[in-house]
């Protein structure tokens, strides 16, 4: 990134905190922020993950009986749109760095859009799953399952935990990408500034990389 | 840029005025103090508590009048959560970090901020938030785990285990961004000419709490939510009756909680490590040890948290292992040991209250640490586990460790902090009743507990009443030191005496400024060209 802070093209200089000396200290303080704290994300679905390796060592079966019931085309076409809302926002950064705030503006919108897909489809598989009395742990109607394993509940508690945690977190991410687009159709970002956009994008796809190793674990293993 | 500064006030007190200001402002300074009075004021709320508990234990239950304090064990328990509880999350965890690290890293570093201040005022409001809901819940539905919330009692008692948790859970987050925050700080806006090396060890320590507070805090952050989750559906991961298990909680608890108690102490003996070559006086010995001997306490911390779990059913095997790593954490702690005593050898030495709190710290610690061998030593730990040993051990080192060291920082930089001076007297008066009450205090929990007074009990066998008599008198003591304390520091802000630039003659950075700091820290960029201990 450029440190002077004159007038490029007719857009607005690049804005430096005062805190900071040039706008590339700024912009290297905010990417590390960023990353530091994927890492804390990636840490917290770390542990879940560990917690599910050890219990689907302890029940093979019973894990596989649950991911039975999972439907894994709806998983598959969810890990689709997200793979693509990724590329939707990783564009949207391009264009915010080429100065094409519209072009920018529809990029982001079509991430919002993507996520929106995401949850509905989640919303579906989860009205499906409390239809056929599929609920999590002690709440599982074992006799209208007919369930093999008398603790199938935790499966579910897995399957509830992992993919609401990521869900909250899709959540989370469509709110911040809105407020990127209000920004951006204010015209706070171009091609001297554009931090957040950044940062929100690798926040996006650390989301995204999180869904990757559910997919696989959730639907497909077992 | 600096466009409005020059016409407010000539420090960062008075740069804005109004109560509006302080609560939306983003100098690190300010949200240090901000911190200073919430954590004051928790510790306020905690120290009843612990008053309240010592009072009840002062004679058996058996023994009219004094002795049933609090009605029945289960307001005992619910006291005695609470207490540990807000005294962990609350006080000790955020205490040094949060109050004197705000404030001093950027001064220490020659930065005008943290790197990200509005950040920085969200994880004070965080703090506060998660504060709130920790105690709202003491004001309908209590809650009577104790601070480790271990399933699966924890998942079956009526009590407000979801609220807690999510206080914790959103403790954690200011935590993680507090961390965050000064690991940037330290890697971007280090000053002309200050590198890595030529940081105090205040920073260093401040550094590896940082990435701890990194590593660690996520790991709790899930085992509170899916405590909270196993509470609200019953989601059978923690539940044995529902296939799940308890044990891996205690896992994934200790897996934070054993690196969170070097949260706790590494700050502090950043701080220890300034005042001890301040006040004597001489270039601290083995600088570089003692920066990386933080990090090396830090990653060792990782691989211990099982020490806790000796007799939880954990394998044989694992307990030799974890006894054998644990007494690891020895080797860089014994380095930071004896560098201090090295220091202090032949230096001159003055004995100002902060120097005091330092040398305090000294001996109580070393009686925290040594115990902290005998109970990693397995088949110790077996006899001890659960009994006042273990309670005297990480009460020497939380509160003769952490509290120690922050009082004493805190007489160290209150006179850049609010360029006054304190009583002197006053000061070391406190620092002798808090001393002596707390050895009287807590010495005799180790008697107690190896002669097997269970800890989390509120009543005993006769057999052990005297000492707990003389414990609990010791709690009064604390208590009379910390109100002479108070005092100091009131009648410091009020009435003190103006305080120079450098009133201890120390080297580094942040006494290069005036006191108090302007809102902008310094008023010309310092250049820095030699280490921070020049002392001879
Ligand atoms: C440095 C600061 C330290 C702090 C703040 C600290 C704090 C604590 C706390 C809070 C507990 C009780 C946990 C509970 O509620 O059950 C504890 C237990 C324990 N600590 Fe420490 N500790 C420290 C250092 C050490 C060291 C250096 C060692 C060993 C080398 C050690 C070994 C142990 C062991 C083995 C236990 C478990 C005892 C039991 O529950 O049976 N600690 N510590
Ligand atoms: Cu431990």
């Amino acid at each position: 990134m450029s440190t002077d802070s004159t007038t490029h093209g007719g857009v607005r200089s690049a804005h430096v905190s005062h805190h900071f000396k040039t706008a590339e200290q700024e912009y290297d303080s905010g990417k590390q922020g960023i990353w530091l704290f994927m890492v804390t994300e990636i840490l917290m679905f770390g542990a879940i993950l560990v917690g599910y390796a050890i219990f689907h060592n302890i029940y093979p079966e019973m894990f596989a009986e649950g991911a039975k019931t999972l439907d894994w085309r709806m998983g598959f076409v969810n890990t689709l749109v997200l793979i693509f809302s990724s590329f939707t926002m990783a564009i949207s950064i391009s264009y915010v760095q080429r100065n094409e705030q519209k072009k920018a503006a529809i990029a982001l919108a079509t991430t919002i859009l993507c996520g929106a897909i995401f949850m509905c489809i989640k919303y579906f598989e989860y009205s499906h799953k409390f239809h056929l009395g599929l609920y999590p742990g002690r709440f599982l109607d074992v006799a209208k399952v007919g369930a093999e394993h008398a603790n199938l509940g935790m499966y579910f508690g897995f399957y509830y935990c992992m993919t609401g945690l990521h869900g909250l977190h899709v959540l989370i991410g469509m709110g911040l990408i809105a407020w990127l687009l209000i920004r951006t159709i204010r015209g706070d970002f171009h091609s001297q500034y554009w931090i957040p956009v950044e940062g929100v994008g690798i926040f996006w796809h650390i989301v995204d990389l999180i869904w990757i190793f559910l997919f696989p674990l959730l639907y497909l293993v077992g | 840029m600096a466009t409005k500064s020059a016409h407010h006030g000539d420090n960062y007190i008075n740069f804005e005025k109004g109560l509006w200001s302080w609560l939306t402002t983003v100098d690190h300074k300010r949200i240090g103090l901000m911190y200073m009075i919430s954590v004051m004021f928790f510790f306020f709320v905690g120290g009843v508590m612990a008053l309240l508990l010592r009072l009840e234990l002062f004679a058996p239950n058996a023994t009219a009048n004094v002795g049933q304090v609090l009605k029945n064990g289960d307001v005992y328990n619910q006291v005695l959560t609470y207490h540990g509880a807000i005294m962990v999350f609350m006080v000790i965890v955020p205490g040094i970090p949060a109050i004197l690290g705000n404030f001093f890293l950027p001064l220490h570093l020659g930065a005008k901020d943290v790197a990200f201040p509005k950040i920085n005022l969200l994880s004070w409001y965080c703090f506060m938030a998660g504060a709130a809901l920790a105690i709202l819940t003491f004001f309908f539905n209590k809650i009577d785990t104790g601070w480790t919330f271990y399933t699966p009692y924890s998942i079956r008692t009526g009590t407000a285990t979801v609220l807690m948790v999510l206080g914790a859970f959103v403790m954690g987050m200011s935590s993680v961004l507090t961390g965050l925050n000064f690991i940037v700080t330290v890697h971007k806006l280090r000053a002309p000419g200050m590198t890595m090396h030529r940081m105090p060890l205040f920073v260093w320590a401040l550094y590896s709490t940082a990435i701890l507070q990194m590593l660690a805090t996520p790991v709790l952050a899930i085992t509170l939510l899916l405590l909270a989750a196993e509470k609200l559906f019953g989601v059978g991961i923690f539940d044995p009756a529902l296939g799940g298990d308890p044990v891996l909680f205690q896992h994934f608890f200790w897996f934070y909680s054993h690196p969170a108690v070097y949260i706790m102490i590494i700050p502090a003996m950043g701080v220890v490590s300034e005042l001890i070559t301040t006040f004597s006086r001489k270039v601290i010995f083995g600088y570089t040890a003692i920066a990386y001997s933080s990090l090396g306490i830090a990653a060792v911390s990782f691989f211990v948290w099982g020490h806790h779990m000796f007799v939880s059913g954990q394998s044989e095997t694992a307990g030799i292992l974890f006894s054998f790593i644990t007494m690891l954490v020895g080797v860089p702690t014994a380095i930071k040991m004896f560098n201090w005593v090295a220091t202090l050898y032949k230096g001159s030495i003055s004995f100002d209250s902060p120097m005091l709190f330092a040398l305090g710290f000294l001996f109580l610690f070393a009686i925290g640490g040594v115990t902290g061998i005998m109970l990693a030593t397995l088949p110790i730990d077996v006899h001890f586990h659960d009994t006042y040993f273990v309670v005297a051990h990480f009460h020497y080192v939380m509160v003769g460790g952490t509290l120690m060291a922050l009082m004493g920082g805190f007489y160290y930089w209150f006179p850049k902090m609010f360029g006054k001076m304190f009583n002197e007297n006053l000061a070391r008066l406190s620092f002798v009743f808090i001393f002596i009450g707390f050895n009287v205090t807590f010495f005799p929990q180790f008697i107690l507990g190896a002669m097997g007074m269970p800890r989390r009990y509120f009543d005993y066998i006769p057999a052990y009443e005297t000492l707990n008599k003389v414990s609990t008198v010791g709690s009064w003591l604390i208590l009379t030191g910390f109100l002479f304390g108070l005092y100091a520091i009131v009648q410091g802000i009020r009435k003190g005496p103006k305080a120079s630039m450098n009133p201890w003659n120390s080297k580094t950075l942040e006494w290069q400024t005036s006191s108090p700091p302007p809102h902008d820290n310094f008023a010309v960029e310092p250049i820095v060209t030699a280490g921070p201990y020049e002392y001879r």
